[in-house]
């Protein structure tokens, strides 16, 4: 357990300094922020429209990216970088050359990944809801104020967390077994466009594809709106839905292969 | 014995990298590890910090052995392989940091560290912008942070200059003499082990060809008189003469097997009382290329 700690504080010490840590923060910055900026510019337009549909066009917008590309990408990239970052200092034979487990240095790099994913989710959640309040705060006629989604919309973010465990799992194993850039980019970028595709066209069995998860689970949003404009939407988020399952049964699956791989594995 | 392998073997596919190596390190001694390039020395100090899985034979460190050991006897091992492994968007401090931080060691340690491989100016600098030297001496500083018993270094005067060798040959020598540590240093230069080590292990196409301590070596490597004379032709005659063997002559050299300081105060004299005229005089070792001509014809 201590070479656990150990480990994982010195995943933050080494990557503090890189794009793969301050993307994770960054980026939710920026959406948030442009968001905001054009819902203040179009407020005339926007002043009609209740609190709620507010919310939902607010959030709405950032999910939409986020389910069917922005987080399956985000994640492919941070699985890819704190692998990376051995790989081009070429020190995976010092790491496994401390008197540290494997287990303990494979872990920690693992739940550093997802660390990074639980940052940048919490982040994007967080502005979202702050930029949103602040919204009817310096433009009082967006009734932002007038409306709560802060416990759905916190379900919703927990939910696209679980449903990116999959791919997250999938794609640390790729970047720690490949050292190049296009492997694990290509093959991440290539799943999950097949992913946006087969959940966009509702193929049944999309469930069990681990990239369209973050997609399934953003849809299942729309349809909790229900059908009709007029009526209420309602608030609620399935948490374990089937894909979900899937997803964990993904993640803990190939975590553990991944294990075993760098038990076997020589380091080169 | 502080490192004490048997009969170990590996495997790159069917190329046969290490054949039935058995080493034996002694406590306290500077192990030169010889070979030329590919010979497998990187693929037995992997073997050695179990980076590689053992294929054949055993490995024993500490007398423990290297599998149900790993953690513990890893715990007095400070190593350095190929390149050094460094961060390069960290500082030089910041990687030591990053190590002190795994190693739970002080940051006291790594100042000492820093100051010992004599990179405090550039303790702030990127890695990234280091020299190749100054890269290698951080290699050795990481190694060294632990303040381990045994310390495996993968030619580490790759890169460093004339000043830097010899630092590096006399903070090893110290790191023996004075604190007790066992050094196991791999090289392909003769010479440069030759100055340092007191074991000495011969190693090519993975198999180890010679091993003892650093007299054995000289007793083989066989040093000869090289005699820069006006005429070597006529010169070799009269040594010849003399009962002197002479063994090779060239246009401006002419060789004698090397058996005592007396002897070569002899060849100079008898060649001066003979009006030859004496350029240079001087003793030299087999480069390491007939070593080991000379040790695979012996086997």
């Amino acid at each position: 357990m201590k070479g656990f700690i150990l480990s994982f504080r010195s995943e933050f010490y080494k990557t503090r300094k890189t794009a793969a840590f301050w993307s994770s923060i960054i980026l939710p910055l920026i959406i948030c922020l442009l968001l905001f900026i054009g819902f203040f510019s179009h407020s005339d337009n926007l002043a009609k429209q209740p609190g709620a549909m507010l919310w939902f066009q607010f959030a709405g917008a950032i999910l939409g990216v986020m389910g069917s590309l922005l987080l399956p990408m985000l994640i492919v990239f941070i699985a890819y970088s704190v692998n990376n970052i051995e790989h081009k200092a070429e020190t995976w034979k010092t790491l496994f050359s401390l008197p540290i487990s494997k287990l303990s240095v494979y872990s920690a790099k693992y739940l550093y990944a997802l660390f990074l994913v639980i940052l940048c989710l919490a982040l994007f959640l967080l502005f979202t809801l702050g930029f949103g309040n602040l919204l009817s705060v310096v433009k009082p006629t967006l009734k932002f104020n007038e409306y709560h989604m802060e416990g759905f919309l916190t379900q919703l973010y927990f939910k696209l967390l679980l449903s990116s465990l999959g791919i997250l799992s999938i794609q640390f194993l790729l970047s720690l077994l490949f050292r190049d850039f296009l492997k694990p980019m290509g093959i991440g970028f290539a799943a999950t466009i097949m992913g946006v595709i087969l959940a966009g066209t509702g193929w049944q069995y999309a469930y069990l594809y681990p990239y369209s998860h973050a997609m399934l689970t953003v849809k299942s949003m729309h349809e909790a709106r229900g059908g009709s404009d007029h009526a209420m939407p309602q608030l609620t988020v399935d948490l374990f839905t089937k894909d979900i399952w899937v997803s964990l049964a993904v993640a803990a699956g190939v975590f553990i292969l991944g294990y075993f791989i760098v038990l076997k594995k020589s380091v080169k | 014995m502080v490192i004490d392998t048997q009969g170990l073997s590996f495997h790159f596919g069917s190329q046969q990298v290490v054949k039935s190596l058995s080493l034996q390190v002694p406590e306290g001694s500077i192990y030169g590890f010889l070979g030329p390039n590919g010979a497998g020395k990187t693929t037995t100090i992997k073997l050695l910090l179990n980076l590689l899985k053992t294929e054949e034979g055993s490995i024993r460190i500490f007398d423990k052995d290297l599998q149900s050991n790993r953690i513990a006897i890893l715990a007095e091992i400070g190593s350095l392989i190929e390149q050094p492994a460094i961060y390069l968007h960290l500082t030089g401090k910041e990687n030591l940091m990053n190590r002190a931080l795994l190693l739970e060691v002080p940051e006291s340690r790594v100042d000492e560290m820093l100051a010992l491989v004599h990179l405090k100016e550039a303790a702030n600098k990127k890695a990234g912008k280091y020299s190749l030297g100054m890269k290698q001496r951080l290699g050795i500083a990481l190694a060294l942070l632990p303040d381990p018993k045994l310390l495996i270094l993968d030619e580490p005067t790759n890169g460093l200059d004339p000043n830097g060798i010899i630092e590096v040959r006399e903070l090893l020598i110290k790191l023996v003499t004075k604190h007790n540590k066992t050094v196991f240093v791999s090289s392909h230069l003769l010479a440069e082990v030759e100055r340092m080590a007191t074991h000495v292990g011969i190693i090519d196409h993975g198999e180890l060809l010679f091993q003892g301590s650093i007299k054995d070596l000289e007793g083989i490597s066989q040093p000869r008189v090289q005699v820069e004379v006006n005429n070597t032709v006529d010169a070799a005659n009269l040594l010849k003469k003399q009962g002197f063997t002479v063994t090779d002559i060239t246009e401006d050299n002419l060789s004698v097997p090397f058996t005592s300081k007396t002897q070569m105060s002899e060849i100079n004299a008898l060649l001066n009382k003979n009006n030859y005229q004496v350029f240079s005089i001087h003793k030299v070792h087999k480069d390491l290329e007939k070593l080991f001509l000379d040790i695979t014809q012996k086997a």
